[in-house]
């Protein structure tokens, strides 16, 4: 069995910046990610871009590649393609690679398994040619790939940046319908304290808006009442802005509002986690060095609570550094610069968590929307299910087989928590979330039997 | 449609896609390179037979299953393109062999 100081989990700008300051450090550091190369999604296939593709894509993008190459040099131990299906609160994790699994034991875990994107059930969002926004860019990251026919719908920072980077790269979206309402704009202003040190931050939002405005894609602000129709695909979008009826022709609608913790790791862990009515999710409960409720196991960056690649990345060095302290080898100084640095990066959150709060018709869908995708239960399924006694997430599964799909809840919780909070009339910490147990992802038998009996060495290639 | 922006860098790869063979780009996931073929479905769901296609891709959400040289519910986003690849639709529930 393969052992290290420190294990990480995910080779994004929080786990990036891990790994480099344990090694620092001297640690011994192992890095699993699932991706076939690193970079997180904020910068996902970059040392594979072309300068064409950096142009498109932009210099926050750019700044992506001497991250990546910091992380190369740094001496991790890196597997790529590899999964961690199973923690245990000893720091025993196992690791499929190609189809086998291994087992290594590390004195430390670092998870910096980063954000997904906020599930957006709306009616007909279940239809091919719908998808995420945070698809569309990966789609182009990775790719190349665009739909000229694209409609952005939703809210968030996300949605200007992709429309931007489209637009930049010659095939600007068919148009996009922001689901803010108009009067939020306006109470945004109340946020203006929070501007000073973020104004870098509103200065680019500014740039995206009109680089979208100037390729000319109609915007339509203020939009409601989201509905996505076709039949065996996708055919159209139909919104109302104020009284006024929208039906858009279309064969791709990218939906977004926002981006959450991806919770799978923390919940497996049985992290001790908490409502966060600002950022409309569960967060794990951490202290200042990022650990969480259980001992020796942290979590650095968005999977923490919403903060983007700069601060994860301030995030994944504390973590680093702390697990060196508490390993012997680094100082208790050091973290004072840090923490400032990151505080004056989360100054424009306040502003951004109230600009795009997500739209209340997707936190309470109608009954008819499909909820759980996997299992196809709908709003109304599981509103009836909470009214016969069901209280919380875990019993939805066996009144309906809600979260029992392939994604694991993976899609359907964070929903299901806000439709069961509201039908019980009770706070979201009280209807807590599904039960994430191993494995996280899929694996064939075959490959959890022949890893029972294996001596063989988990090794980085 | 979605169609390539850019000349990119790898070359090309070929694999099969329910038996017809398909050009992609080096490096190009099976999702992606499904997607830019022409395709938006690649599954029908196990409850309704609902046609699905690729969501998230980020290994999130599952929709993209397919079965890849044998092996179905496979995730496509997750899985780069190899020469020769095997790639199949799957359609309603699987089937259990003994």
């Amino acid at each position: 069995m393969r052992r290290v100081d420190l294990a990480v989990i995910g080779a994004g700008p929080a786990g990036m910046a891990a790994a480099v300051e344990a090694r620092t450090h001297g640690l011994s550091v192992l890095v699993v990610d699932e991706q076939p190369t690193p970079g997180g999604q904020i910068w996902r296939g970059i040392e594979a871009a072309n300068a064409a593709r950096l142009q498109v894509l932009g210099d926050d993008y750019a700044a992506g590649l001497a991250a990546v190459r910091a992380f190369r040099d740094s001496g991790a131990d890196y597997l790529p393609g590899a999964l961690a299906w199973q923690i245990d609160p000893e720091g025993l994790i196992d690791v499929s690679v190609g189809g086998r699994s291994r087992r290594a034991a590390a004195g430390a875990v670092v998870v910096a398994t980063g954000a997904v994107e906020r599930p957006t059930p709306l009616p007909g969002w279940t239809l091919p040619g719908v998808m995420t926004v945070g698809a569309l860019q990966i789609l182009l990251k990775t790719s190349g790939l665009a739909d000229d026919e694209a409609v952005l719908v939703g809210s968030g920072p996300l949605i200007w940046l992709a429309a931007s980077q489209l637009c930049e790269a010659g095939r600007p979206p068919r148009a996009i319908v922001e689901t803010v309402p108009c009067g939020r704009y306006l109470g945004a202003a109340r946020h203006a304290s929070s501007l000073f040190g973020a104004s870098d931050y509103v200065s680019k939002g500014f740039k995206m808006m009109r680089r979208v405005r100037a390729a000319g894609v109609p915007v339509y602000r203020g939009a409601s009442d989201v509905r996505i129709e076709g039949r065996e695909r996708v055919s159209h979008v139909a919104f109302r802005t104020g009284r006024r009826e929208h039906r858009l022709e279309t064969a791709c609608v990218a939906l977004h509002q926002g981006v959450v913790p991806n919770p799978q790791v923390a919940r497996l862990m049985r992290c001790a986690h908490e409502w966060s009515p600002a950022q409309r999710c569960f967060l794990p409960r951490r202290d200042r060095f990022m650990e969480t409720s259980v001992p020796n196991f942290f979590l650095a960056g968005d999977g923490g609570g919403i903060g983007g690649a700069k601060a994860a990345a301030l995030e994944g060095r504390i973590a680093g550094l702390r697990v060196a302290e508490k390993a012997g080898r680094a100082t208790g100084s050091g973290y004072g610069e840090i923490e400032r640095a990151l505080k004056r990066d989360l100054a424009v959150r306040p502003l951004l968590e109230h600009l795009y709060a997500p739209s209340p018709e997707i936190l309470q869908p109608a009954d008819a929307t499909v909820v759980c995708r996997c299992e196809e239960v709908t709003a109304g399924d599981i509103r009836h299910a909470v009214s016969l006694g069901a209280p919380g997430p875990n019993q939805l599964k066996s009144f309906l087989r809600c979260g029992m799909g392939p994604c694991q809840g993976r899609v359907c919780g964070l929903p299901v928590v806000e439709i069961v909070a509201a039908g019980r009339g009770v706070a979201h910490d009280a209807v807590g979330y599904y039960g994430i147990r191993p494995p996280l992802k899929p694996l064939t038998l075959g490959e959890i039997a022949a890893a029972a009996d294996d001596g063989e060495e988990l090794a980085a290639e | 449609m979605f169609e390539r922006t850019d000349a990119g860098a790898g070359g090309q790869v070929g694999f099969f896609f329910e038996g017809s063979r398909v050009e992609a780009r080096a490096g190009d996931t099976v999702a992606a390179a499904i997607l830019a073929h022409g395709e938006r479905s690649v599954r029908t769901t196990p409850a309704s037979g609902a046609p699905r296609g690729p969501f998230c891709f980020m290994g999130t959400c599952f929709e993209c299953l397919v079965e890849i040289d044998g092996v179905p519910n496979r995730q496509a986003c997750m899985v780069v393109v190899a020469e020769g690849m095997d790639v199949r639709r799957q359609e309603g529930a699987r089937e259990a062999t003994p």
